[in-house]
């Protein structure tokens, strides 16, 4: 095993155990928190892939914007603090038949890819790839990137414009 | 001696020693600070402070680690004791690991990554996390309304400040903090608050919008470490002391630590940006690797003094105001700064 390996079972551990926390945690603080870990772990081995862009995004977006909306929306919709909130399980049937399909689907990607594993892995020299990314987005796939900002644009407006509340009678008295 | 010097030549064992340099900076940094800031608080309120313990009280803080070494370590029964004990070492990590691509002097840099100062805004977002781990953690209304005021406080500056940073890394090209410090070397009319190192004209046209940068970036940072004017998280009249309330002994040693090396973090980022980095303000006249050293870590340091000296002078924001700045001001001006130096740099 050298050094590269180590590292990869590493992150893949730490994906893999935080991962069956967020499933099979009964304590849904602990599931959103041991998402943290799981991140954390993809982006690692998002950086032993050489996606440098890809890893840095992914935490960015995972950790700084996802997993906190998600901490504080299990904090606030809960009235107190002592109360422990659990999450239980229902639809066994349902869930079973599309967790099981949605496993043969990929296990069947897994089998049939050919998979790039170069034994020079860890040897690759080290570049940026933040370049490429940026001329591929304004050149080859500018479409999904404007149909994107579009849809965010959209998403900004409409938050405004629930956020203003003008006309509308409002239970909280305005702040000003 | 062979023995000794083959296993310092393991490149696992160099990484680790090489990663350990930042961590000796902070704690040597963290003490200085706590004694610079109780006496610059002291002058600026016209007291003294210190004098008992050594020479004006240079051994204070020496002395305030023992004390915090020596204290018991409690931890509340009706906490979540995991959490709570995760909670600090995720906060101080997070700190840690932006430390890794801070340029220290033109012969040391952690990671010389090319995408330094986006993996620098990433890396901040885990103390968010742990801010909150610990405000849950605690089981105490004043910890968890202190987290998510901090939460909340850091995830609403950190636009207009991603907005500043875009706009400087624009002008350079670059998201690389080396280059970002080299393109600004020889003197102080080539650093970027003055408009960098260009053709007179782009300069010219340049710096007002890089000095409003410098002021929106400077205004969200402070924002960012939960400093006064934007101290919320921990307004003492209503919330005992935020998210750390529970926390005792070394445990809010290592808080307070992250909290002091945060501080150095958000000023070095704006030398970098702004103020050259290591680079001397004198041209090649006293620099070199030690020298450049030397002149990162005093420039750091006049901005930790900026932000204790705006600490002891101005009150504590309203809620509402700190929103406010925030998205009706702050915002604005960042994404006019954004259209303009799009324009300046294309022409």
């Amino acid at each position: 095993m050298n050094m590269y390996e180590i590292i990869f079972y590493f992150f893949a551990f730490i994906t893999v155990a935080s991962a069956s926390v967020v499933v099979f945690s009964r304590n849904i603080i602990y599931a959103a928190f041991s998402l943290l870990f799981t991140f954390f772990g993809v982006a690692g081995i998002y950086v032993l892939l050489n996606a440098d862009f890809l890893a840095i995004t992914q935490l960015l977006i995972y950790v700084g914007g996802i997993l906190v909306l998600l901490l504080f929306g299990v904090m606030l919709t809960t009235n107190t603090v002592n109360i422990d909130i659990k999450s239980g399980s229902m639809n066994v049937l349902a869930a079973a038949s599309v967790v099981a399909a949605l496993a043969g689907l990929l296990g069947g990607v897994f089998w049939t890819s050919d998979w790039f594993v170069s034994k020079q892995m860890g040897e690759l020299p080290a570049q940026t790839t933040s370049k490429e990314i940026g001329t591929a987005l304004i050149t080859t796939h500018v479409l999904p990137f404007e149909i994107a900002s579009v849809i965010l644009l959209v998403a900004i407006v409409g938050a405004a414009m629930m956020a203003r509340r003008e006309g509308i009678k409002s239970q909280i008295p305005s702040s000003k | 001696m062979e023995n000794i010097l083959a296993f310092l030549n393991e490149p696992a064992v160099t990484m680790v020693l090489l990663a350990l340099i930042p961590l000796v900076f902070i704690l040597v940094y963290a003490l200085v600070t706590i004694y610079f800031e109780m006496k610059v608080a002291a002058h600026i309120q016209n007291r003294l402070a210190y004098m008992e313990t050594g020479w004006h009280g240079v051994i204070q803080p020496i002395a305030d680690m023992l004390k915090l070494l020596q204290k018991e370590d409690i931890i509340p029964t009706d906490a979540d004791k995991f959490l709570f004990i995760l909670a600090p070492y995720l906060v101080f990590i997070g700190t840690y690991a932006s430390f890794a691509v801070m340029p220290f002097s033109s012969g040391f840099i952690g990671s010389n990554i090319d995408l330094g100062i986006f993996y620098l805004v990433a890396a901040s977002s885990l103390v968010v996390v742990g801010l909150l781990m610990a405000g849950w953690a605690s089981n105490n209304k004043w910890s968890m309304f202190g987290a998510l005021r901090s939460a909340a406080q850091i995830v609403s500056y950190e636009i207009p400040g991603v907005l500043a940073i875009l706009g400087v890394v624009m002008v350079f090209g670059t998201m690389n903090m080396q280059t970002m410090t080299q393109m600004q070397d020889g003197g102080i009319q080539n650093w970027l608050i003055i408009g960098g190192n260009f053709p007179l004209g782009q300069k010219l046209a340049l710096f007002p919008f890089m000095f409003i940068l410098f002021i929106i970036y400077l205004l969200s940072s402070m924002a960012e470490v939960n400093r006064t004017p934007f101290d919320l998280p921990e307004a003492e009249s209503e919330l005992v002391q935020g998210y750390n309330t529970e926390y005792s002994g070394m445990k809010f040693a290592i808080f307070y630590l992250a909290e002091y090396a945060n501080l150095f973090l958000v000023s070095a980022i704006v030398v970098v940006m702004f103020f050259g980095g290591w680079t001397s303000p004198f041209g090649s006249f006293m620099s070199g690797t030690v020298w450049s050293a030397f002149w990162f870590v005093l420039k750091g340091m006049s901005f930790v003094f900026l932000n204790i000296w705006l600490r002891w002078t101005l009150p504590r924001l309203r809620v509402d105001q700190l929103m406010y700045v925030s998205w009706k001001v702050l915002t604005p001006f960042a994404l006019f700064c954004i259209i303009a130096i799009g324009f300046i740099m294309v022409i």
